[in-house]
């Protein structure tokens, strides 16, 4: 993975506020993720959970506090933020595969294209990528040929093609038919194994218990709860917590 | 008629309506003069005189014009339009100014001041004769109208594919023209392709500009051939040129509407 080792966490945030025009929708947020640890973040929708991770590569300007992403503060003004970006691995809830190109091109389009890498070494690992997620077979394929599931299995082997330090996962089952949420988790479960640094925001609460080192529970724009899966999930302490986790088993 | 069911009405008012074009046809196919059309409109002979410049320099001609003008069009539309949506301030405020002046202006005021306006004003003219100053004048106008189609299509796609693609590490301008583009013209294929026929015939203002026998176009050759025959069969010939140009073209936009809006 990346050359540098950097023994502090792989993302730092401090005292994050971020408002949509008069809305605000983070409110002084501290945050971490370990090198190597998987963090699930829950919450009500419009707790920020999605805003919080979309501020972490940037792609929401936050208005003050910091954001360091292996020690570099990506909301620096004068922070690369393209090349810090390449660290992070993004999944998102709509998969937003690139529909003109075929698989194996969206996997190879961003180490060719910015990481500058050789192309047949890029399709050689985007070959072991898809392997992984069990695609091998549909390297030809247009995205608008596979299922929601596959789309996903395919934005997360897209995600790894760039030797990511880090990946981000926002409600990455969300727009999933119920029957292809398992295929995905399955990926996921898998990279939680072998050490992926993660942050996943997720309403699979069961999925979090298994997979999470640590969950966070977010509401009304700041961090409610935070600890083991054992003691929010299962012991949660406030009331919001609580009803949260009680309306979820309503379901 | 109060007692008649509405399907009995139905029938009554469409009888009457086949009864009222078949009198109007008849009526005009007794009245009408036919031997003087026929002379006037389509004489076989004056017909065969068009043969074979009519294809071999007026339709070429229309064509080369059409495709030059296109293609000028389409590289200045497309940076217009990416102007446009440039974050930018004075860049943005040019591509406005220049595609509401000219898309505001008639196409003919265009071609004359860049036919005849700036070689007053500068002695100095774009290169190429009529070729030239009337591609360079339709493509002016054609990019204004253009620039927008191309936005739009920039703008229909998806904002997860700029995120997905800024977020592999990708630069605002390797996400637009690698990305972005790519999907944007596939959906703007056929307003493009709309905009082509409206292009060739627009070709038929090339006229002001002046012509040699060798670069006039379908409209100007036609024109002038029906005024030393003092007949007006060349432009029944010119009309039924254009349409086997701008026809197929036209069913191909349907086709590819139709296709894409399947794709979706």
């Amino acid at each position: 993975m990346n050359d540098t080792t950097f023994d502090g966490p792989a993302i730092a945030v401090r005292d994050l506020h971020k408002s949509f025009d008069e809305l605000e929708v983070l409110k002084g947020i501290d945050f971490h993720v370990d090198a190597g640890e998987v963090v699930c973040v829950i919450g009500p929708s419009g707790s920020g959970k999605s805003t919080l991770l979309r501020c972490i590569n940037r792609l929401e300007e936050s208005q003050s506090g910091q954001i360091l992403i292996e020690g570099e503060d990506i909301t620096h003004p004068d922070a690369d933020v393209d090349k810090l970006r390449t660290r992070i691995g993004m999944v998102f809830q709509q998969f937003n595969l690139f529909p003109h190109l075929t698989v194996l091109k969206n996997l190879t389009i961003g180490p060719t294209g910015v990481l500058k890498r050789d192309k047949s070494e890029a399709a050689d690992y985007a070959r072991e990528m898809l392997n992984r997620v069990g695609l091998a077979d549909k390297i030809d394929a247009y995205p608008s040929h596979l299922s929601g599931g596959q789309q996903q299995r395919v934005a997360i082997a897209r995600a790894l093609c760039m030797q990511p330090d880090m990946m981000l996962f926002d409600e990455p089952t969300s727009a999933l038919d119920p029957e292809l949420i398992g295929e995905v988790l399955d990926v996921m479960r898998s990279l939680a194994d072998e050490g992926m640094t993660m942050m996943i925001v997720t309403h699979e609460i069961s999925f979090a218990h298994e997979v999470a080192d640590r969950v966070v529970f977010m509401d009304g724009g700041v961090v409610v709860e935070e600890g083991s899966p054992a003691d929010v999930l299962d012991n949660p302490q406030t009331d919001r917590a609580k009803q949260f986790l009680r309306q979820l088993d309503e379901h | 008629m109060k007692n008649l069911t509405p399907r009995q009405r139905t029938r009554i008012y469409v009888v009457s309506m086949y009864t009222l074009a078949a009198a109007i046809a008849l009526f005009v196919g007794f009245a009408a003069d036919w031997e003087r059309i026929g002379r006037n409109f389509f004489n076989t002979e004056i017909m065969r005189d068009m043969f074979p410049d009519v294809i071999l320099i007026a339709a070429r001609n229309t064509i080369i014009y059409t495709a030059l003008s296109f293609t000028i069009g389409l590289v200045l539309a497309l940076m217009l339009a990416l102007m446009r949506l440039s974050s930018i301030g004075p860049f943005r405020a040019f591509a406005i100014a220049y595609i509401e002046l000219f898309r505001g202006l008639p196409a003919l005021i265009t071609l004359i001041f860049i036919g005849f306006g700036i070689p007053l004003a500068f002695r100095w003219s774009i290169p190429g004769g009529t070729l030239g100053a009337g591609s360079v004048g339709l493509a002016i106008v054609a990019g204004a109208y253009m620039a927008e189609t191309i936005r739009a299509g920039i703008e229909a796609v998806p904002k997860g594919q700029t995120e997905a693609a800024r977020s592999l590490g990708m630069s605002k301008s390797r996400t637009m023209f690698s990305i972005i583009l790519p999907q944007a013209f596939r959906i703007i294929i056929p307003p493009l392709t709309n905009e082509l026929v409206l292009l060739i015939k627009d070709t038929s203002l090339f006229f002001v500009l002046g012509s040699t026998p060798g670069s006039k176009e379908l409209t100007k050759f036609s024109r002038d051939f029906m005024n030393s025959a003092k007949n007006a069969t060349p432009l029944t010939v010119a009309a039924i040129v254009y349409l086997i140009i701008t026809l197929p073209l036209t069913f191909l936009v349907r086709r590819l509407e139709k296709s894409a809006a399947k794709a979706r």
